[in-house]
């Protein structure tokens, strides 16, 4: 079907509407001509009449004599090795001077749902360096973690430490990082691609930029492409690939701007009520396959608008993802970075790769110990500052010094301070030892036997991790 | 039947002209034949839900009529099975299609090859009716699948049966008016399988969960709800409630949500060891798995295909617990497709029906004499996941009005790491009347009295908590500094309990009460002391306090307790 139409009747936003005569499938891929210039869309809506279609780079410069042609396909991304190592734009296309990826394979973007039943439990541990994630918010291999942050948070440097210093423990195996942007600044965009280049990263990654300046309906196809590229780079080429996409409210954004262009009827706060489904789509694409041999984790990055984790952005992803880490402006104005509070925090594959094999036996219960009385440390700071601290028992004014030290060593730690898991546990211990023993309610004595320091001094790290 | 045509594709919803189908009837759609069903006619054209991705199929193709609504297939062979939300298995799935689902694949919901051992329980001549029992099939090592006259059937005298090794589509007895009787039942998944009535919510159902069956206790063929924020404890809860209960049958519908949490389901059932039958939990479970991403129309369907099925075991008997992680994004599917179909939307965008299917849905669980002369039960437990944690949103709300449970997570306790995160205020149980006889007569005559001792405290403590923010807690009477710490012990040493931990995960009957007692007890001496003069201090640095609160961790904790309670008797003893 090469018939080329001239029929544009009306423009609208991203969208455009178009009479034709042949029958045209569903999100089949559209290219439209003007001048010199090709754009492609995708079928939204099509009957005997008409369709709609949504033009990704923009309906900018197109008329009503504009020419459409129908590919009689739907939009696939052309894969091969050499892909790696790659700039592209957010549509896919070469954005470092390099040649058009020659394709072994061509794999359509929409990406067919993984059987559940194929799937294999994600428990390998990620060890990222930081404290406040392997410690009590543990990563796995497989994973979807995002970050919900806010505006002119470090988030991109939490981002970039992770990809910097994530390794499991363990043979070494080939892994490629992801990276999508959508809507970020150019600045932004450098500051991770120059970090990238840094550490040698970009020699083993893949990069779709789509900028604040580029066309908003193109963020639609970004993260699609980023993951079919994922899932070719795990399942075909057997590799572990970590895939970072920023920023997740721009995504939101297009997608609402598409569903008022539409007149759908919204959903919650102007959203369309296929949000959390398109979301789903995008995030359930992490995992591992029985019998492959790679993995796709997912770092998804948000920003909060005005900090409301009600918000449907970060509502909808917290529904969907394994977990989330947040970013807190109050801890970030303490000065502590990386600002992460735990108590909101929460990896819900932690309990698969922590533990006996997998990190240390007495894991799960110190995260549990420090979060309880971080937790209570924090309330008390409400009530110390109305009561004052002195009318605080003691066991209170204890509990309220362990926060506060808790966000000094625990928490707080260098850009580059790359801790082992058992320096994480040592931290945790020292510091619930300064607790009398008897607080300890949430520990089994047999681990306070081995590990408190009152016993155990430091425990050793006994495998040294490995990229 | 009728061949119609495709008029228009919009996402999951498609509008054909030229068929004659009911509503709710199945039809297939486009080259591919997507499985799909009416949800709408009007005028000559008919709106259709696709349960399969609908890319690629153009105005023009193809709609066939099937001339029958989305049934379920009922017989020997379910058990065990993963099911997507139109009842078709993942794995045979697999098989055909590989690690990802493509579209337009037909599978039978369970095995037709199959041959089972089918053993007549009546006999030539005898007169049976519907839904009455006429053989066994051995289904699992500890289920017996009992082959009953299906529903609505008009019944009549035996002509033949055979005992031996039949498939499900092969006839196992014939009646006097030549109608035949196989393994097989088909049922529409949209209606309600009949009982000859409903009973009584009398008998609790167990869970092993101290706050549940201490506070706030389900019923055998009771509704419970279990709302919270992401992140607050659903999805642990039900798996946990899925491997605890003392049910015979664990239907588990994960609906529209994570696909690793099925992975970790799917490995986890058959490792689990049913600690009363010591088999794996996995033999007496059936689990829809129709994930966030997968198509949008049949995950509307799944809770009516786990609903279907639980029915069918409740009519041999059994007692079934159905749960639905979440039902909020059923009603989001209905939102979804509904706004597809351009029907004028309720609140907040909702479908205007969402509370007349959500009351249709919970009115099918319940405890029943069934048709086959015995009784079983069909308890439901959903999950709702209401946006940014607020109840008053109108799934919540809707829930409420029907079940009689409500479970309310709590954010900040999550915060705290405190599970399971039900806030012990604001949860209610309508059973709790009903089933305080069955506590008393089973467990011990002080159930109830420790029950309301507890409640009571803890109503307290929350009146005092405001004012130690004000005042700080050094501040109150000695007697409500005491009734703090006792409220503090209940909280964490009773009503906390990890569904991670290896024994505490479960918890009896009776460990629950004696439990609970030793913490009463604890109070009773420290009310004591106090009149007799101690310290607040002295009393709160009782060692023997600490000590209880690992008694729950040990499952042989009899003589754990014990030791603990005499010797908080001589440490009191010997306060001075
Ligand atoms: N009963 C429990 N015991 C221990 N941990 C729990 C319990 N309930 C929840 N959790 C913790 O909270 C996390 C989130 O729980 P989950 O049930 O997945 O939440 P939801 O389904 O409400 O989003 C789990 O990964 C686990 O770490
Ligand atoms: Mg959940």
């Amino acid at each position: 079907m090469t018939k080329e139409y001239k029929t544009i009747t009306e423009i609208k936003g991203p969208l455009i509407f178009v009479e034709k005569t042949e029958p045209v499938g569903y999100n089949e891929l559209v290219e439209i001509r003007t001048g010199g210039e090709l754009k492609r869309g995708q079928v939204l809506d099509t009957s005997d009449e008409i369709v709609v279609v949504q033009v990704f780079e923009g309906t900018g410069g197109l008329s009503k004599d504009s020419a459409v042609t129908f590919t009689g396909d739907v939009i696939k991304m052309p894969l091969s090795p050499s892909i790696i190592g790659r700039v592209l734009s957010g549509s896919g296309r070469p954005r470092d001077g390099g040649p058009e990826i020659v394709p072994e394979v061509l794999r359509e973007i929409a990406g067919a749902a993984i059987n559940p039943a194929c799937r294999e439990k994600p428990r390998a541990f990620i060890q990222t360096g930081i404290s406040t994630i392997d410690g009590t918010n543990t990563l796995v291999r497989g994973q979807k973690l995002p970050i919900f942050s806010g505006a002119g948070l470090p988030h991109n440097d939490v981002a970039l430490q992770i990809a910097r210093q994530a390794k499991t423990l363990g043979e070494a195996e080939s892994f490629a990082v992801i990276f999508c942007a959508m809507g970020i600044t150019n600045e932004e965009a450098q500051h991770f691609l120059a970090d990238f280049e840094r550490t040698g990263a970009l020699e083993r990654a893949v990069v779709f930029l789509n900028l604040a300046d580029d066309p908003a309906v193109e963020r639609i196809l970004t993260p699609r492409l980023g993951l079919t590229t994922a899932e070719y780079l795990a399942f075909d080429l057997d590799m572990h690939v970590l895939i970072i996409y920023t920023d997740m409210t721009n995504y939101c954004e297009s997608l609402r701007q598409m569903g008022a262009a539409r007149e759908e009827v919204p959903g919650r706060r102007g959203y369309p009520g296929y949000m959390y489904t398109d979301l789903a789509i995008q995030y359930e694409r992490a995992g591992i396959i029985r019998g492959k041999k790679g993995s796709i984790t997912q770092f998804p990055i948000l920003t909060m608008p005005g900090d409301d984790i009600t918000h449907p952005i970060p509502d909808l992803s917290g529904y969907i993802t394994e977990g989330q880490i947040i970013v807190s402006r109050e801890l970030h104005r303490k000065g502590i970075y990386p600002p992460i509070d735990i108590r909101p925090s929460l990896s819900r594959l932690m309990n698969s790769g922590i533990g006996k094999g997998h990190t240390r036996e007495d894991h799960r219960a110190v995260s549990d110990q420090l979060y309880a009385y971080y937790a209570e440390g924090n309330d008390l700071r409400g009530l110390a500052a109305i009561v004052g601290k002195e009318a605080l028992s003691e066991r209170d004014k204890l509990v309220l010094e362990f926060a506060d030290k808790f966000e000094k060593r625990f928490v707080n730690q260098g850009r580059d301070e790359d801790r082992t898991i058992f320096e994480t546990l040592q931290i945790g211990w020292d510091l619930l030892a300064d607790l009398p023993e008897s607080m300890l309610t949430r520990i089994d004595d047999k681990f306070i036997k081995v590990y408190h320091p009152k016993y155990a001094g430091a425990a050793k790290a006994t495998e040294a991790p490995k990229k | 039947m009728e061949v119609g045509k495709v008029k228009r594709v919009a996402g999951p919803v498609v509008q054909a002209t030229g068929l004659k189908a009911s509503m709710y009837d199945l039809v297939l759609v486009g080259e591919e034949g997507l499985m799909s069903e009416v949800i709408g006619i009007s005028g000559n054209k008919h709106v259709i839900q696709v349960y399969e991705d609908t890319g690629g199929v153009r105005p023009g193709e193809p709609v066939k009529e099937t001339g029958a609504p989305l049934v379920a297939q009922l017989g020997p062979g379910i058990l065990t099975s993963i099911y997507d939300g139109i009842q078709r298995p993942l794995t045979k799935l697999a098989e055909e299609s590989g690690d990802f689902i493509s579209r337009g694949l037909f599978v039978d919901g369970i095995d037709h090859k199959k041959k089972w051992e089918f053993k007549p329980i009546v006999k030539k001549g005898d007169v049976v009716k519907a839904g009455q029992t006429i053989g066994e099939v051995q289904e699992q090592l500890l289920i017996k699948h009992k082959i009953m006259v299906p529903p609505r059937h008009k019944g009549g005298a035996i002509k033949e049966i055979y005992a031996g090794n039949f498939t499900i589509d092969e006839t196992v007895a014939v009646l006097e008016d030549g109608s035949k009787i196989t393994m097989l039942q088909k049922w529409p998944v949209r209606q309600a399988r009949p009982t000859i009535k409903k009973l009584a919510p009398t008998i609790p159902l167990r869970t092993g969960q101290r706050v549940i069956d201490g506070f706030f206790p389900l019923a055998k063929g009771g509704t419970a709800a279990i709302p919270g924020g992401f992140g607050t404890g659903k999805t642990v809860m039900q798996q946990t409630l899925s491997k605890w209960a003392d049910v015979d049958i664990v239907v588990y519908v994960g609906c529209g949500e994570r696909g690793n949490e099925m992975a970790d389901l799917l490995h986890e059932f058959p490792e689990l060891v049913d600690p009363r039958t010591n088999r794996p939990l996995m033999e007496r479970s059936i689990v829809f798995a129709n994930t966030s991403n997968m198509p949008v129309a049949a995950r509307e369907a799944s809770i009516y295909s786990g609903m279907t099925v639980s029915e069918y075991y409740r009519d041999m008997g059994y007692d079934v617990m159905m749960t639905a992680d979440s039902t909020s994004r059923w009603a989001e599917a209905m939102r979804e497709l509904a706004s597809r179909l351009e029907e004028m939307p309720g609140e907040e965008g909702y479908p205007a029906y969402l509370g007349a299917r959500l009351a249709d849905f919970y009115e099918r669980a319940g405890r029943a004499d069934v048709l086959d002369g015995g009784q079983g039960s069909v308890s439901v437990v959903g999950a709702v996941s209401p946006p940014g944690g607020d109840f008053t949103e109108p799934v919540t709300q809707n829930t409420l009005r029907m079940v009689k449970v409500f479970w309310a997570l709590d954010s900040k306790l999550t915060q705290r790491r405190h599970f399971p995160s039900i806030n012990w205020l604001d949860s209610y149980s309508l059973y709790d009347k009903d089933l305080e006889p069955w506590f008393v007569d089973n467990i011990n005559p002080e159930w109830n009295k420790n029950k309301s001792r507890a409640m009571a405290l803890l109503q307290e403590n929350a009146e005092l908590e405001e004012i130690v923010m004000l005042v700080g807690s050094d501040a109150l009477p000695e007697d409500q500094q005491i009734t703090l710490e006792v409220a503090r012990m209940i909280i964490n040493f009773w009503l906390a309990q990890s569904a991670m931990h290896p024994v505490d995960t479960f918890c009896p009957y009776k460990k629950q009460f004696d439990l609970l007692a030793a913490i009463l007890k604890f109070r009773d001496y420290a009310v004591d002391a106090l009149t007799k003069g101690m310290s607040v201090d002295q009393i709160k640095s009782v060692p023997a306090k600490d000590a209880l609160a690992k008694v729950r961790l040990e499952s042989e904790y009899e003589p754990v307790l014990q030791k603990v309670m005499a010797e908080m008797d001589s440490e009191f003893k010997a306060l001075k």
